[in-house]
């Protein structure tokens, strides 16, 4: 045994099993509990009905969380995310309205817009970050700015109406009666990234340039290639985000996606993710942006009011960080 | 003998290395005390000691007669022991004064600032060390060797009984020597008692009265400087006869040139070097820290530009403008700073391992877990990496093992010729053993190895060859029938003492 700082030695399969019980059972257990909290408490809270409105709210923050999962895990920030959404959104709507088109086509289009500008705009924020060495944190702020400048621009400062109705109908579908259409497809997005990050080279790499990008770039690599590439992701789920609000809200509008951002952060946070980098879960953000909706309804039915929801939901945040360093120190030991 | 600091038995451990063990010393009032010691002799512990940075596991401190139990720099302080770091510790937006008394600016009613007072006294106290400079300059606009006057400056505003001086010549020019020499002597008449930490031993006899030598952690000896003279002071500093831990492979024989630097020119003002290393040769660097060692290595690599020169490997000239060239050539970088640059310190030891080729562990960008962890418990096993799974954080390893999973990275990519920066800073003399035996191994499998180091006597057990750096510059290339000592560390001093 060399000097580690285990005490008593862990067992390879049961520190993978301590690891998963810190890491990810944490936040799903704090999610069972207030669901059950508000179970009990609140009236209406434990209906199919409230699910399904639960379900349907959460799909918009899943989605750029998912994105947003991608850029913490290297280190940087998004903070444009909720404009960039709200361009994709007029950018979508615009195309999808051409009635020279018929809707399938319209909509397909619509869908490569939506996905091409918001990879555009997280390609710009990846590109400019690391080519000018320049905290994505104020590149993305800028960005945050353009992008609702942009989608003004586009919108002539109106918001658009008149989506084919079989996107709308698309859109209020619930399969087989429990499953949202929107919930299912920020459902595929989590699979999709947890399959990327979790059996990929390119995942791999993620977490690495995360760790420690000066040793990855030592290493023979070139670490500015998948921060540039994380960035470019959160702007594609921003574009996706975009389509669920469309089929969600049937509109596109160039105030939409005001402070979207945050609550993605907040889930990604929430979930497990560690700010610094190299740490974290996609399936802890979905558990986090449950959590997060999951207060957001179950205050309401309780009756707090809107002035206290925002200052319990924010103090949920910070516990959550003040637990993840918490959560480090117990992962440390185990490993 | 009046003393004004004494240390009894004093001891510092940390996890792994013991960093001073059982030091007695003690300093006379107004002397001028020279600390000499190779680099991890112990002198920077003894240093942090003094300054509360660190608190001694073993042994007393007095000072003033008083026991000195500093829990804080701020401690030390008000003491009366003031410290001026190798590193600076100015703050580059604010002012000369203003850095001078940051710890008590002068103010006036509601706690605003007396520019008047702030600005008067500091031009007494730059006066004091021969800077002539307007206080309000700011401080990033100084040259180093004016940035060190002014922390000599700051450690006098507060009336200090104890100077300590770590290293403060590193990065002077022979007349900002002389200046700061004239200073000190000026400080000395004065009555201030100074500890001045170098390892530029030809600079020490002009101002010290005493010396005192630290070897591995321990006190050698404590001297009068009067009849000693340089040859006297490598022999304390080194010492210690070269013990056959290294294991020299006389079967081992170099053959072809595995790689050649020409002319390499980092920056406009650093001098062109040349060198080359042959497949199965070990090429030892040796030079004292911040010679440009580790520089030219990391040029030569890509990881830092470089301006000028030529990389040859295999007779055949390459163009590398960054690691991911280097690595692609088949040259590998084990970096100085292992925790910081080589490994990812919270990942698993697999991870580690296989990050510089995971093409081999994977199929159209799918890894495959089960070819990555064999191909990480076999070199595991190989080198002999103390972990408790493949699945272990690097972070909880120990600085052997941390090594050899370094070793093992370069290894699983598949190297021609290896650089190692430092390769057995930290390790223990066990892993340390182990460390030479693999690259015994890989020289004989006809790789380039080229070593730096600052362990004298390991360079001279390893190496076929070592050139010596002093200054930027490679003043000398010595073979191995020719080793010797002071032969290689006068060749290291020789810049730094010419006038």
């Amino acid at each position: 045994m060399s000097e580690t700082t285990v005490s008593a030695p862990v067992s390879p399969g049961r520190a993978k099993f301590l690891r998963f019980l810190v890491r990810d059972a944490g936040v799903l257990l704090a999610l069972v509990l207030i669901t059950l909290f508000f179970s009990a408490t609140a009236p209406y809270f434990a209906t199919s009905g409230n699910a399904l409105k639960i379900f349907v709210q959460i799909a918009i923050n899943t989605v750029l969380a998912a994105g947003m999962t991608f850029v913490i895990l290297t280190g940087g920030i998004d903070l444009s995310v909720g404009s960039v959404l709200a361009l994709c959104t007029v950018v979508g709507a615009t195309v999808m309205i051409n009635e020279s088109l018929s809707p399938a086509v319209a909509i397909s289009l619509a869908l490569l817009a939506c996905m091409a500008t918001g990879a555009m705009c997280g390609f710009l924020n990846g590109w400019i970050s690391t080519r000018w060495k320049i905290p994505s944190f104020i590149v993305t702020l800028g960005m945050l700015n353009m992008a609702a400048g942009a989608a003004r621009v586009v919108s002539d400062n109106s918001t658009i109406t008149g989506l084919p109705q079989s996107f709308v109908d698309f859109g209020n579908l619930i399969i087989g009666g429990f499953l949202p259409s929107i919930f299912l497809i920020a459902v595929l997005v989590i699979a999709a990234g947890w399959f990327v990050l979790r059996f990929t080279v390119f995942g791999r790499m993620i977490f690495a340039v995360g760790t420690n990008d000066e040793a990855v770039r030592l290493s023979g690599h070139n670490p500015d290639f998948y921060k540039v590439a994380a960035f470019t992701i959160s702007g594609l789920t921003a574009g996706i985000a975009a389509m669920v609000y469309l089929l969600r809200l049937n509109i596109g509008s160039p105030i939409a996606g005001v402070g979207y951002e945050l609550n993605a952060i907040a889930a990604v946070i929430i979930g497990g993710t560690s700010l610094s980098g190299g740490k974290g879960s996609i399936i802890g953000t979905l558990v986090g942006a449950c959590i997060l909706q999951v207060l957001s309804t179950g205050l309401q039915l309780l009756g707090v009011g809107d002035n206290f929801k925002p200052i319990v939901i924010g103090l949920v945040i910070v516990l959550a960080v003040i637990l993840d360093a918490y959560r480090e120190r117990l992962l440390r030991k185990i490993r | 003998m009046d003393a004004i600091l004494s240390l009894e038995g004093v001891g510092k451990i940390f996890p792994g290395a013991v960093a001073l063990s059982d030091v007695s010393l003690g300093i006379a009032r107004g002397e001028t005390h020279i600390i000499l010691g190779e680099n991890g002799a112990g002198k920077s512990t003894l240093i942090k000691l003094l300054a509360g940075i660190y608190q001694p596991d073993s042994g007393t401190i007095a000072f003033n007669g008083q026991p000195y139990q500093p829990k804080t720099p701020h401690d030390a302080q008000q003491s009366g022991i003031r410290i001026v770091h190798q590193e600076l510790n100015l703050l580059p937006y604010l002012s000369i004064a203003e850095n001078l008394m940051l710890e008590s600016l002068p103010r006036r009613a509601f706690g605003i600032v007396d520019r008047k007072a702030l600005n008067s006294r500091a031009v007494a106290l730059l006066q004091e060390v021969g800077l002539d400079i307007d206080p309000r300059t700011r401080v990033e606009a100084l040259g180093v060797a004016q940035m060190q006057l002014v922390e000599i400056a700051k450690a006098l505003s507060y009336d200090s009984k104890l100077l300590v001086l770590d290293e403060p010549t590193a990065t002077l020019t022979p007349p900002e020597i002389e200046r700061l020499f004239s200073i000190i002597k000026r400080l000395k008449a004065r009555g201030v008692t100074i500890i001045y930490i170098s390892h530029r031993l030809h600079e020490v006899f002009e101002i010290g009265n005493r010396v005192t030598v630290l070897r591995n952690g321990r006190l050698v000896a404590t001297r009068d400087l009067e009849g000693l003279g340089v040859p006297d002071l490598v022999r304390m500093m080194i010492g210690r006869d070269i013990a056959d831990e290294y294991g020299f492979d006389a079967r081992v024989v170099p053959g072809k040139v595995a790689l050649r630097v020409a002319n390499l020119k980092r920056d406009a003002s650093t001098p062109e070097i040349s060198f080359a290393v042959r497949h199965g040769e070990i090429l030892g660097v040796a030079g004292l820290v911040g010679s440009g060692r580790t520089e030219a290595m990391r040029a030569l690599f890509g990881a830092d530009p470089k301006l000028d020169g030529v990389v040859e490997i295999g007779g055949k000239p390459v163009a590398i403008a960054a690691p991911k060239d280097a690595v692609r050539h088949g040259l590998s970088l084990l970096t100085e700073d292992r925790k910081g640059q080589g490994l990812l310190l919270d990942m698993a030891v697999d991870r580690n391992i296989t990050i510089t080729d995971l093409g081999k562990v994977s199929r159209n960008g799918l890894l495959n877990r089960r070819a990555e962890a064999a191909a990480a418990n076999d070199l595991v096993g190989q080198l002999r990496v103390k972990a408790s799974s493949i699945e272990q954080a690097v972070r909880n390893l120990s600085g052997g093992n941390q090594q050899k999973v370094v070793l093992a990275k370069w290894l699983f990519r598949g190297t021609s010729t290896l650089i190692l920066d430092e390769p057995t800073r930290g390790v223990d003399i066990g892993a340390r053993r182990e460390i030479y035996q693999l690259l015994w191994m890989l020289a004989a499998q006809q790789k380039g190895i080229i070593m730096v180091s600052s362990d004298l006597p390991e360079l001279m057990g390893m190496c076929h060859r070592i050139i010596v750096f002093s200054k930027n510059r490679i003043v000398g290339e010595v073979p191995r029938s020719e080793f010797d000592q002071e032969r290689i560390l006068s060749l290291a001093y020789q810049e730094y003492v010419r006038p």
